[in-house]
């Protein structure tokens, strides 16, 4: 599956263009060439929605753009266009993706590889339009692939990948992009839009090969199978999620040689951690604030940096104990809650020591939870995060507890 | 009355979907009830994969009945025991084999009974009759004949004939040490305050007809239907199953044990209408080369739509599935042999082949139960 290709042989015939998370969504949507898409309103989704009307407007994009009655059968219409074989689009936020939450979970079941955003978004009630991350963790254990963007750079990369891996035969599992609300998906920035040509390479036809459902290939998708198969099908899609790593692993070798682009490892971004005994871990973006914090903090002598997660499902264990394991403490900074949990801490946390518990030798890992419903994370909070982490490190236990930041009490 | 050998006893109640489904829900349950009179525990179910609103579907209820919770507890938490103490069919057809759903195949009505357990069987027949028509044993086990026709009780509204109470009685004479007889009467008086209820118990403990059966006993007529469920590795991605091709059926689900009558067609008064064809909701009805329609019964639940809609007296006939030994489409045979053929619909039907003949009476009795078609839950009666 491997590309031959000259290193870089398209970074001149790029384009820059300042756009937001959701028009380099859009810009992914017609270089991906995407057969049919379904919109219903709901922020920060609806800027996606808009960005590719407006192409289509354009002339510029050609795609069966289907305006649905709501959310549910907004992702109905795109997994039925997908079992016919179309490239698909489709996305939503907040409780609007919670109302689509039964196609969402056939969708992963049918191992259709529908490519969806989330534009994530507080939940209601009560009502708030900024970043939290419930929403697409919400559907964390249903065989979806979950990558988290920190750019409109990366958001873009990120679709053009979820394409190549969700429609990978060996995979064939639907893929959510996670993107923060407002911080990403309405705030322009400079994105490096790839040829045509470029991302054709990258990106083979959707084949769907003997499960097209079509009259000359005579199938049956989803009968009752009760007890007798289930469990079979289940382990069919733990399967499929195994391999995900893999071919994740695969195209990100083939994004970065023909387009520069996203780093060393797939999985992981690491910032100042060569030396650093204390670092933070995330994802989306709240990594910016946080890289702005250790350059500060740098400057005082802290040795401290940060690991910013890419791809929460499938988790990359692996990848994350060979990071993590280096470091004296590690403060986790959840976007989101899991009321009731483990030492009630957020998803980030509990998954991350749950990686690491059986390691001879691991960090302390301490719980933040912050930034929720689209809160800026100050550097005032960020330095509260860095304090409470180092104070931690030298003693497993101390890690046992969740911080909540910049709360009022 | 002495204390039971085993720690539990395991009984289960074969019955027709919708129909039976309350009968079913009412033997099991009284039988754990009736055992709790003298100490015993227990826990009745249905099987949680049937769906018994699917008319005439072979279908499942069990009742296990222990000395203690500690002894009970094996038998909790399963879908279906994979041995029984017990079988009961409240239908006599159920002895021609039951296949449940898909991919279970057709299974003798006794493959779950220990050896030397019971087959307890509701029917006007003789014990030789029905075993006739039960698959060879494969170990012994003795045949129970309780006297009654198949009760078609209904499932909202429950129409009680006493087959429930004369099911119990023979059951008290088979497995006293857990359930008995007085218990039953007992049980049955304070649900019922009807003395012709219990009456009926006692007349089921009196008038069940015992037989041994040996192994290798029984039919080996009836055709082996067995599937190997697929595995995760051999299945096909996406829960994507082969469909039928155009004239295909299903070869993993054949549904005629569902059936308690059939139809036969009398092919010389046959119009050629279509009526069945159209309105079979099986589509078990092939067209043949003179534009006839002969019944598929590899398909054909029995339902008895067929007979209702024929415009012809006389021409589709349902008669009791237990007359007839093999599922083999009759239009070549009366093709060959006209006269053969219709002999053996006469035979079979109690129905004059000649239409100018007129039906002789004794056809009611002949041609067995009430058509199922016509629902008779629909008529007012006691509720349940």
């Amino acid at each position: 599956m491997a590309i031959q290709v000259k290193e870089r042989e398209h970074q001149d015939v790029e384009t820059e263009q300042l756009m937001s998370g959701c028009e380099a969504i859009a810009e992914a949507i017609r270089l991906a060439d995407v057969d049919v898409m379904a919109a219903y309103p709901i922020r920060p989704y609806d800027g996606v929605m808009q960005a590719a009307a407006k192409l289509i407007a354009n002339g510029k994009m050609d795609v069966e753009y289907i305006v649905a009655d709501g959310e549910h059968s907004q992702f109905e219409i795109v997994k039925h266009a997908c079992a016919v074989g179309s490239r698909v689009f489709v996305g939503s936020s907040g409780v609007g993706w919670f109302y689509a939450f039964e196609a969402i979970a056939v969708t992963a079941g049918l191992r259709l590889p529908v490519v969806a955003i989330c534009g994530n978004r507080a939940l209601d009630d009560p009502g708030a339009f900024g970043t939290e991350h419930n929403d697409s963790l919400a559907v964390r254990d249903l065989g979806w692939l979950l990558p988290w963007a920190e750019t409109a750079q990366e958001a873009m990369d990120l679709a053009l990948m979820a394409w190549r891996v969700g429609e990978d035969k060996r995979v064939s599992l639907p893929v959510a992009i996670g993107l923060d609300g407002a911080f990403l998906t309405h705030s322009q920035q400079i994105v490096m839009v790839p040829t045509q040509a470029a991302v054709n390479k990258f990106l083979p036809k959707f084949d769907l090969g003997d499960r097209l459902l079509h009259p000359d290939n005579p199938i049956t998708i989803a009968p009752q199978v009760d007890q007798d198969w289930l469990m079979e099908i289940r382990m069919q899609n733990d399967q499929a999620m195994r391999k995900a790593h893999d071919v994740i692993t695969e195209a990100h070798a083939d994004f970065k040689k023909l387009f520069g682009r996203g780093g060393d490892n797939p999985f992981l971004d690491e910032y100042m951690t060569d030396d650093a005994e204390f670092v933070f871990f995330g994802q989306g973006t709240l990594a910016l604030p946080m890289k702005v914090a250790i350059r500060r903090l740098r400057k005082e002598g802290h040795k401290v940096g940060l690991v910013r997660l890419k791809w929460f499902r499938p988790f990359p264990t692996q990848e994350i104990v060979k990071s993590l394991s280096r470091f004296k403490a590690v403060g986790v900074i959840d976007r989101d809650y899991s009321f009731g949990s483990p030492y009630y801490g957020g998803v980030l946390y509990n998954e991350v020591r749950s990686a690491l518990y059986s390691l001879d030798k691991r960090p302390t890992i301490v719980g933040f939870i912050a930034g929720l419903g689209g809160r800026e994370i100050e550097q005032p909070m960020a330095t509260d995060i860095f304090e409470k982490t180092k104070a931690a490190a030298g003693s497993i236990k101390s890690g046992d507890m969740t911080h909540w930041i910049g709360v009022r009490s | 009355m002495s204390d039971p050998k085993e720690t539990s006893i395991t009984v289960e109640v074969v019955y027709r979907g919708i129909f039976q489904k309350t009968l079913a829900q009412r033997i099991c349950r009284s039988i754990v009830l009736a055992a709790r009179k003298r100490g015993h525990t227990g826990t009745a179910f249905a099987r949680y994969g049937d769906s018994p609103e699917r008319n005439g579907v072979p279908a499942k209820q069990f009742a296990v009945v222990a000395i203690n919770d500690l002894e009970l507890e094996a038998s909790m938490a399963k879908y279906e025991p994979a041995v029984v103490d017990v079988s009961i069919a409240v239908d006599d057809t159920l002895v021609k084999g039951v296949e449940s759903w898909a991919w279970y195949g057709r299974q003798p009505i006794w493959k779950p009974v220990k050896k030397d357990g019971f087959v307890l069987v509701t029917s006007d027949k003789s014990p030789d009759d029905v075993l006739a028509q039960t698959d060879t044993a494969e170990r012994p086990y003795s045949l129970v004949v309780v006297p009654g026709g198949a009760s078609f009780a209904g499932l909202w509204v429950f129409k009680d004939d006493h087959t429930d109470y004369r099911v119990l009685g023979a059951l008290a004479k088979i497995a006293p040490d857990w359930v008995r007889l007085d218990d039953v009467m007992a049980l049955i008086k304070e649900q019922t305050k009807d003395e012709s209820a219990v009456q009926s118990a006692r007349y089921g403990y009196d008038a069940a007809k015992m037989r041994q059966v040996k192994a290798g006993e029984g039919t080996s007529g009836h055709e082996k239907l067995q599937f190997t469920k697929p595995g995760w590795t051999t299945m096909r991605t996406g829960i994507v199953v082969d469909a039928r091709k155009p004239g295909e059926r299903n070869p993993q689900y054949k549904k005629y044990t569902a059936r308690t009558l059939r139809p036969v067609v009398n092919f010389d008064t046959c119009i050629k209408c279509t009526m069945c064809w159209l309105d079979c909701p099986d589509e078990c009805f092939e067209v043949t080369p003179e534009g006839h329609y002969e019944v598929v019964y590899q398909a054909c639940i029995g339902c008895g739509i067929c007979a209702q809609v024929c415009p012809v007296k006389d021409c589709i006939v349902m008669v009791d599935e237990l007359r007839f030994e093999d599922n083999e489409d009759k239009w070549q045979f009366w093709k060959k042999d006209r006269d053969g053929y219709n002999k053996w619909f006469e035979a079979k039907s109690g129905v004059s082949a000649d239409p100018k003949v007129r039906t002789p009476a004794a056809r009611q009795e002949g041609s067995g139960n009430a058509n199922p078609s016509a629902n008779p839950t629909s008529a007012s009666g006691g509720d349940d």
